[in-house]
């Protein structure tokens, strides 16, 4: 903790700051616009609002970029319940109560009784760390306006015992949302901001593979037509995902299923989809097909 | 610098703030874009753009700008496209030269190209080919087609070189524009004041009541007694109803925003949301499809809710004066309405404690509009208001005033 107001963004502008570049880690791949937008916000000192479909790798792109960057992580993951608040700090008012009755602990220092949250604890940080606010649009709809000035200033003040949090090192800020509800434009106009796409086939086999090294090529290629399938079936409540696919290539691989049965017979479907409506639309879809394919056998 | 590109943000409907452009510069100031137009491309859009549905009108505007399609229109005549047009040649270069050209292009200034391109316009005489001065075709200046110059502006022809214009060009975000002017989020802060907070309603005491507290440790001669209470939570109750198909296709994006925001607004006890056609008669239905299967009979629905339910009505009230003041008007014939639809209108107003009007229309043609006549009397049954997000703001007002 610092005594002092935190340096404002931008006052670095004038001499470079060298920051190692992002580039991806060994296990997930960045896309050049990924890149471009972290490397963007991790100099000027923005945050980096990731949008994107579930599933697409936005918490795990902030372990990366952890990774990559050397950076310890902090995360804050937001619920429907949180309040900004929450992230500065708690203070203990009811333990300090009890404190006081039962003459235990130290009830006159009161900052025994202040509990840093997750900003606050990134702003203490002695270093440089990675913090990702998870899941933004969770909380409620003024939660983005109420952090404006502490993602501003990278500082706050805790009345309670006069002190000020100051950021030495400012934090890569990272932060993700599915997008259920718009932000603010004030907080928007703040961030850098990236929507990761939902990975085309070819960057999806990458991932795939850098999941499971050994996959036989076969299997890969059949999995990854039936994934693609039963994504773009018309009606489902929850598309499939990346996350999915891993899953399914390993269920496959394990059950041993020959891959020239997979896009006929969707083996383990059960993994790719999770609802109950799903899955019964796909087992529609299944017998629709197998329907068309015995109509031409007969011609 | 590039403030042709603000502009042209601005035009395509990109909302850029000063606060972004600003950022952008300090980003330019400390080359974060490698000095190239690609990386200049993935910075700015980083920067500039802060929804997915704008990626497409910003590789339009940025395609416009650095390729100058528009401008080249304009200003290149018939002379110099028939120069590009007749005796095309394609070039082909080594990897040296092509190095060579790459780091070049570091000292590429787009203003000074773009008046260098003026220029040219205006000077050049006749056509040439495969040189790296002037307008032509497969040669490295940067002005023409089938030639390579990094960053250079393209005139007809076809792409050959991949590079940022071109990227921007293909327009692959197109399918995530939404061309919205009023955001769902808009309609969800002007409805987040319907509430009335009470701790009336159930659920555990979870919070900590500060003065009970005091009291209760007063009482026990200063040992400490915790006192909890349950938390305020939000009283109002709404009914939603909208008039669906006809006339009120054309405004089914801003009907969307307003239920999307009627929904994320989880802090009502209850919303209860049904559909009419035109006007309400003896059913209403629970289903945008109006099918008869899932309708239920209009007072039987009175009869289950409370009258402190604000009733929210969504409709053009734009129909033949038939359907609202005649039994057996209503457009849907294969139903015989004993009552007219004013008389429905009216039933449901006074059972309400409030009552909306909500009218896609704005209030500025209700007067005038065809299906005036109708607006004019359901505007008398119950209070209208225009659905943006003014109107809104007033009618939860009004919904919230005391009676």
């Amino acid at each position: 903790m610092r005594h002092a107001r935190g340096p404002a963004p931008g006052t670095a502008s004038l001499h470079r700051v060298s920051t190692p570049s992002f580039r991806g880690t060994s296990d997930y791949i960045a896309s050049a616009d990924l890149q471009a937008a972290v490397n963007v916000a991790v100099s000027l000192e923005r945050p980096l609002l990731v949008r994107g479909e579930p599933g697409t790798g936005k918490t795990l792109l902030a372990e990366a970029v952890a990774e990559a960057l050397g950076m310890r992580l902090i995360t804050w993951p937001v619920k429907s319940t949180t309040r900004a608040q929450d992230g500065l700090y708690v203070y203990d008012t009811v333990q300090r109560l009890y404190d006081s009755q039962f003459g235990e602990g130290d009830p006159a220092d009161v900052a025994k009784y202040i509990r840093l949250g997750q900003l606050g604890e990134s702003f203490a940080a002695g270093e440089r760390v990675v913090l990702v606010i998870d899941e933004v649009d969770k909380a409620d709809l003024e939660f983005p306006n109420d952090l404006l000035w502490e993602l501003d200033r990278m500082s706050f003040h805790i009345p309670e015992t006069g002190e000020t949090v100051a950021a030495n090192h400012r934090p890569v800020v990272i932060i993700t949302s599915n997008a259920e509800k718009e932000l603010p434009d004030a907080f928007l106009r703040r961030c850098v901001f990236h929507y990761i796409a939902f990975p085309d086939p070819g960057q999806m086999e990458q991932i795939v593979r850098v999941h499971h090294p050994g996959v036989e090529e076969r299997l890969l290629e059949a999995a990854m037509e039936g994934f693609y399938l039963l994504r773009e079936l018309d009606g489902l409540q929850k598309r499939p995902s990346t996350s999915e696919l891993v899953d399914w290539v390993q269920a496959l691989a394990v059950g041993g299923v020959d891959p020239g049965k997979i896009v006929d017979e969707l083996p383990f479907m059960g993994v790719v989809l999770k609802k109950q409506a799903d899955l019964d639309i796909a087992r529609r879809h299944m017998a629709v097909r197998a329907r068309r394919a015995a109509m031409q056998r007969e011609r | 610098m590039f403030a042709g590109l603000f502009t042209a943000l601005r035009d395509e409907g990109v909302p850029v703030a000063l606060d972004e452009w600003l950022m952008l510069h300090d980003a330019l100031e400390r080359d974060l874009h490698d000095s190239t137009l690609s990386g200049f491309y993935l910075m700015s859009r980083a920067v500039l753009v802060k929804d997915e549905s704008h990626y497409d009108g910003f590789d339009v505007a940025f395609a416009r700008y650095f390729s100058g399609i528009e401008p080249a229109d304009d200003a290149v005549d018939d002379r110099v496209w028939k120069w590009l047009h007749e005796n095309p040649r394609f070039l082909h270069i080594s990897e040296d030269q092509r190095a060579r050209l790459d780091a070049m292009r570091e000292q590429t200034d787009f203003d000074e190209l773009l008046e260098k391109l003026k220029e040219k316009l205006e000077s050049q005489e006749e056509e040439h080919h495969g040189g790296s001065e002037h307008i032509g075709t497969g040669g490295t200046s940067p002005f023409g087609h089938s030639g390579y110059h990094p960053g250079g502006i393209r005139i007809g022809g076809e792409g050959r070189w991949r590079s940022a214009v071109q990227t921007a060009g293909e327009r692959r975000w197109r399918e995530l524009r939404t061309d919205h002017e009023i955001g769902a989020r808009d309609f969800g802060v002007a409805l987040r004041k319907l509430r009335s907070l009470s701790t009336r309603l159930g659920g555990p005491a979870t919070e900590l009541d500060v003065e009970g507290t005091i009291r209760e440790t007063a009482d026990h001669a200063g040992q400490l007694r915790l006192s909890f209470r349950r938390p305020r939570r939000n009283t109002v109750r709404v009914l939603l109803m909208l008039d669906i198909g006809g006339s009120m296709d054309e405004h089914i994006m801003l009907l969307d925003r307003l239920f999307t925001a009627m929904h994320q607004a989880s802090h009502f006890r209850d919303l209860q949301v049904r559909f009419f056609h035109n006007c309400v008669y003896d059913r209403v239905y629970s289903g945008p499809d109006l099918h008869p299967r899932r309708s239920e009979s209009t007072l039987h629905l009175l009869a289950q809710l409370d009258p402190d339910y604000k009733l929210v009505m969504v409709g053009d009230a734009c129909m033949a004066p038939t359907e609202l003041l005649v039994p057996g008007g209503a457009i849907d014939y294969q139903y015989m309405n004993e009552e007219p639809g004013a008389q429905w209108l009216e039933r449901l107003e006074q059972h309400f404690e409030r009552a909306a009007w909500l009218n896609p229309h704005p209030q500025r043609w209700w007067e005038t509009i065809h299906g005036a006549y109708t607006l004019g009397i359901v505007r008398q049954i119950m209070p209208m208001f225009e659905l943006s997000v003014d109107g809104l703001d007033r009618a939860v007002g009004w919904l919230m005033a005391r009676r």
